[in-house]
């Protein structure tokens, strides 16, 4: 993988684009959105296509579940709100209609994580991973850049069945390919190597990229993979590389409680135990500041990677 | 169908129920026998369906969502007497395995049942998402969504209940079970839920009220509904009914909401209820 950086852009930007896409390639592709228009970048799709595009007001719970209606008849739809108002206030009404009935429901959640920013702990969900992968039925991607959440929000709309696309608000580095296609379940190899497997997901992929060049000054060789789908997770991509590197950091904008992290631990248990760290929030609750200053403040940036690294494969001696 | 016939086929509906609940000594008898007469007019009379080719997408028919899920043993009784499974399979409800599950759902399979429910207060807002669906492919057949009152005190009612006139989902018929008990008591003990009528029109709906256990005027509340329909504005029905209508110690009494009869009481209840189109 070419590390490049093509440009700085928000992975919701992403998601917009690729509602768009999503939405010329097949007419059944309708959206809806809680009073966040602007915010979760469904503009574009709801001005070329206005009768595609339901806006349902500050009422998730009747959004979630007239999506699930409109599901029904063959329609593809997607809810569009910050992903606090997508996952928790809804957890019922996801569980009851889209989940349990199986419906073809794609739920785009926005400002995940600390990186949401100064509006506080409110609206950084940092459980929404957890809630949604304990659903039976359910498929979770947490795609990593601009390209990537472009490339996701057009295979969730072909995809048949319950998804949670999970994204967020600041620019960051967009270095995937963009011509890349977007292959649910299946993990991307970013950077081959034989000391440590790192997992990352979402914004926490380009941190670990950036932690490459310096382990690799310390002398240690990282395997770096994207897991952008958390559910279903590529288990043999995991195993495979363990097999090899004999130790793990996992990293993520979200709890060690229900995230990326709790899902590599459990496969390591199961089948192949090892040395593991994990990178994320550790059972607190955000709080304001800028996203910069909050991914230092929880020890969710490079340095804290690198430091998941040093004692894991120190660990693993 | 002749009102004469609707009313047998609800007395069997009754029976089944009693016979239901009695068999697996669990499930919600009292609104059950209450709302039977409205869904069996809807059923076998009203709604434009075809259970022997049931789908899933409803495209081309009427659709039905039963919001308050717990009256599930009225609907497994109709949907089976109408022909959409086996009427011998209402004997495996709330059983391991069975597609009767306590609260309908769509993952075991049982023809007819499009979505689940149980958690209350959001049939309507599927029925919301499904009237609309209808109006993007030109279909003008209507959506009906049966819920309870008790289930008025959630708040995605009142989500639901906000949406559909403000975007002229006007292929949508509502109806509220009004039989003014919920589990714990009167729902003006409970939870007062003041004058719906005007609640509902406030927030701009049409609403007709109907005694909801007389099976002629419940016909005609569903003749002037769809005559009604394509008028800019949901439509709701407030159907006055009496929680377990046809069994005398049942009627208007709360306790019946969620509790099963006893080999006696299940005796003394059918006794009252003639077999009209033989048991399953």
């Amino acid at each position: 993988m070419d590390f490049k950086i093509q440009n700085q852009k928000d992975t919701r930007s992403g998601f917009g684009e690729g509602l768009l896409e999503a939405g010329r390639r097949n007419p059944k592709v309708v959206a809806f959105c809680a009073d966040l228009t602007p915010s979760v970048k469904m503009g574009d799709f709801a001005k070329e296509f206005p009768e595609r595009f339901f806006q349902t007001g500050i009422a998730e719970a009747n959004m979630i579940d007239m999506a699930a209606g409109m599901a029904l008849s063959g329609f593809v739809p997607f809810t569009g709100t910050f992903a606090a108002f997508s996952t928790g206030r809804v957890y019922d009404q996801i569980r009851q209609c889209v989940a349990y009935s199986n419906k073809n429901v794609k739920i785009a959640a926005s400002h995940a994580g600390v990186t949401l920013g100064e509006d506080g702990a409110t609206h950084q969900i940092l459980e929404d991973i957890g809630l949604m992968k304990m659903l039976p039925n359910m498929t979770v991607i947490v795609p990593c850049d601009f390209n990537q959440t472009k490339a996701a929000t057009i295979a969730a709309a072909e995809y048949e069945g319950p998804v949670y696309l999970r994204f967020g608000r600041p620019k960051v580095p967009n270095f995937t390919p963009a011509d890349e296609k977007f292959v649910i379940g299946k993990a991307q190899m970013l950077q081959e190597g034989t000391d440590v497997t790192i997992f990352a997901c979402g914004h926490l992929v380009w941190k670990a990229v950036q932690a490459l060049p310096i382990l690799k000054e310390m002398g240690i060789n990282a395997e770096l993979i994207n897991i952008h789908t958390i559910k279903p997770l590529d288990v043999e991509a995991v195993l495979k590389s363990v097999k090899k590197t004999r130790c793990v950091v996992t990293a993520e904008e979200h709890q060690r409680n229900g995230g990326l992290g709790d899902s590599i631990a459990q496969v390591l248990a199961l089948h192949d135990p090892c040395p593991m760290e994990m990178v994320a929030v550790n059972d607190v609750f955000g709080q304001s500041g800028t996203p910069d200053e909050l991914l230092t403040f929880f020890h969710l940036d490079t340095p804290d990677i690198v430091e998941a690294v040093k004692k894991v494969v120190a660990r693993k001696q | 169908m002749t009102i004469n016939e609707l009313e047998r086929t609800a007395t069997q509906v009754r029976r089944d129920i009693i016979r239901m609940v009695h068999g697996c000594q669990s499930g919600h008898p009292g609104g059950s026998l209450g709302a039977t007469d409205i869904v069996t007019a809807l059923y076998f009379d009203q709604m434009d369906i075809d259970p022997a080719n049931f789908r899933m997408d409803g495209n081309g028919e009427d659709m039905f969502f039963l919001s308050n899920g717990h009256i599930s043993p009225m609907l497994y009784s109709i949907m089976a007497r109408r022909g959409y499974f086996p009427v011998s399979e209402l004997a495996t409800f709330r059983r391991l395995g069975t597609r009767l599950q306590g609260h309908p759902t769509p993952m075991e399979g049982l023809p007819g049942i499009r979505i689940a429910s149980g958690s209350l207060g959001q049939g309507l807002s599927v029925a919301c998402g499904a009237a609309q669906a209808k109006k993007l492919n030109g279909d003008k057949h209507l959506v009906f969504v049966l819920m309870g009152d008790g289930e008025q005190e959630e708040g995605q009612i009142w989500e639901g209940a906000m949406y559909a006139p403000a975007k002229g989902v006007d292929n949508l018929v509502a109806i509220i079970d009004y039989n003014k008990k919920q589990i714990d008591g009167s729902t003006d003990d409970v939870m007062n839920l003041g004058d719906l009528r005007a609640k509902y029109e406030a927030f701009g709906w049409n609403v007709v009220e109907v005694s909801g256990n007389n099976m002629q005027a419940v016909v005609n509340t569903l003749k002037f509904v769809r005559e009604n329909a394509f008028q800019g504005k949901p439509q709701l029905i407030l159907a006055h009914t009496v929680m377990g209508k046809g069994v005398d110690f049942m009627e208007n009494n709360h306790k019946w909401h969620g509790s099963a009869p006893n080999d006696e009481q299940a005796a003394n209840a059918l006794s009252q209820l003639t077999e009209t189109l033989g048991d399953y």
